[in-house]
């Protein structure tokens, strides 16, 4: 479903991604994880076509994401790390513009935007503007809005940030059967360790824009003898935070900022 | 078609939605023609040129869809800002159907402005020679419009904040219309500037509306609308490429 091979993305001299290869088969749920700033999010960026790699390989459902950007983007769906439903229009004119997008048939349009929206607990709040909503609100819209074209691929980058345990585990579940029933792969990233250890069937820990170590959670487990992924992960990418701005857009901003400064 | 449809009527709803907009785009304007229209109408009738007001709502109008198709160039910053650009650039859409539709909504709120533009003129006591041609006044508007929206859609894909969108209105929209002979008569102005006027393509949008307003023109409207059209197409062309290449 994924074949990534060789991949290096550099801002200027900054290297956000360094030559990182793997693949994933039709139905896994893959997890990517990584301390902030390892490259998760520059590297979803690249396999949904809004960033260009720098070299390498990409391979969405057999086609080239870069040269064929079109082709990819129809089989993929996207939870995006931040922002990007329109706050200036209500939750289901956001709903109505992405079925549109995904030309979801008429049919079934109204049907799937309230089960969606019902999932998520926002149906009562359907007419209501974007910029009315809490936080926790936005995103559960987000997720639902995510789901709404039944995708044979799904990105979630980091899809329960800022959510309560009660969402969380709506999300995962509906995951879970999306996986079951429709065989749809799964890519996610995420900080709570657990829950890729319980919903992921493959798991990659990636660090300082390279990949260190995939397999199973029991297999990393194993690997590193310790008894949860909390330990696995912490053994292998060590237990020192990392500068919470790093990241692309802040390259860029620094690449400019030093550019300006010359 | 349902895709540009829809991201036509976002637009749409947006401008409706937002009183603020209405009112400030429509206010300066108004400014605009109490201040020169009355200020300097004395002035200009005393050298000979006729009445002022007449000579000025049609290049007014063009300066309300100037700066309003404008508007979508930024629109296109507010989304890259709030992240909903994301959303579309992501979408099994061609990008050309997506900068179409929303340039095509920026057209036709700055249309609209227009036509509000030409109303507060009525009202300020201003005529034109000839109510059928009221409808091709709309129609050169909305020509005006989707080029320029597609201009702006150029540079709100590549200028990455408001600042930087400002400083193209400041350094190229401004000078734009202040030499297109919205504000004066082009036939006594000094060669050189006679020569900018006539490489500008706002200077035939203005003479365009004249025409079809108080039935004056400089260019001939045959020139006009050729030169409006082939602006047009390269705005089209320009900005569709240019948006094809935006990264988020």
């Amino acid at each position: 479903m994924i074949k990534v091979k060789h991949l290096v993305k550099k801002f200027g001299n900054f290297t956000a991604v360094d030559d990182i290869s793997f693949e994933i088969e039709p139905g896994e749920r893959f997890a990517l994880l990584g301390p902030n700033g390892a490259g998760k999010s520059t590297t979803i960026k690249m396999l949904t076509t809004l960033l260009r790699p720098t070299s390498g390989t990409l391979e969405l459902n057999g086609h080239n994401v870069v040269k064929d950007q079109a082709a990819a983007r129809k089989s993929f769906g996207i939870v995006f790390q931040d922002p990007s439903v329109d706050v200036e229009m209500t939750a289901y004119e956001n709903m109505q513009l992405h079925a549109v997008l995904y030309s979801i048939p008429k049919s079934q349009l109204e049907s799937r935007i309230k089960d969606l929206l019902e999932l998520v607990d926002l149906w009562d709040r359907k007419d209501s503007f974007v910029k009315t909503y809490s936080g926790g609100m936005k995103r559960r819209l987000e997720i639902a809005r995510g789901l709404l074209h039944h995708p044979k691929l799904l990105f979630l980058d980091e899809p329960t940030l800022g959510l309560d345990a009660q969402t969380r585990n709506l999300l995962w579940d509906y995951v879970q059967k999306l996986s079951r029933e429709q065989n749809m792969t799964i890519f996610f990233t995420t900080h709570y360790l657990e829950e890729a250890e319980i919903n992921a069937s493959r798991i990659a820990f990636i660090d300082q824009c390279k990949i260190i170590a995939t397999g199973t959670a029991k297999d990393l487990m194993n690997q590193t003898k310790t008894k949860t992924l909390e330990q696995a992960y912490l053994k292998l990418t060590g237990v020192g935070t990392r500068d919470n701005n790093a990241g692309p857009q802040n390259a860029w901003a620094e690449r400019n900022r030093a550019k300006a400064m010359r | 078609m349902k895709v540009i449809y829809f991201l036509w009527l976002r637009q749409l709803k947006r401008y409706i939605r937002s009183k603020s907009r209405i009112v400030g785009s429509v206010g300066q304007p108004l400014l605009f023609l109490l201040a020169l229209g009355f200020g300097l109408g004395a002035a200009f009738k005393h050298a000979g040129q006729g009445n002022y007001l007449e000579f000025l709502v049609p290049g007014i109008m063009v300066q309300t869809v100037l700066f309003s198709a404008m508007f979508f160039g930024a629109m296109i910053i507010f989304d890259r800002q709030f992240g909903f650009l994301k959303e579309t650039m992501v979408a099994p859409v061609s990008r050309f159907k997506i900068m179409i539709g929303g340039a095509l909504g920026g057209a036709t709120t700055a249309t609209i402005q227009g036509t509000l533009v030409l109303l507060i003129s009525f009202a300020l006591g201003f005529r034109v020679y000839n109510y059928a041609l009221i409808p091709v006044a709309i129609g050169i508007m909305a020509i005006m419009a989707i080029a320029i929206a597609c201009f702006s859609s150029a540079f709100g894909s590549f200028v990455q904040d408001m600042q930087g969108f400002q400083a193209i209105n400041q350094f190229l929209v401004f000078p734009l219309y202040f030499l297109s002979g919205a504000l004066y008569p082009l036939n006594n102005v000094p060669t050189w500037l006679k020569y900018i006027s006539e490489i500008n393509p706002i200077s035939y949008g203005v003479d365009a509306m004249r025409w079809v307003l108080i039935g004056h023109s400089t260019f001939g409207i045959y020139r006009d609308m050729l030169v409006l059209l082939v602006t047009l197409a390269v705005c089209a062309i320009y900005g569709t490429r240019r948006f094809n290449r935006i990264e988020a």
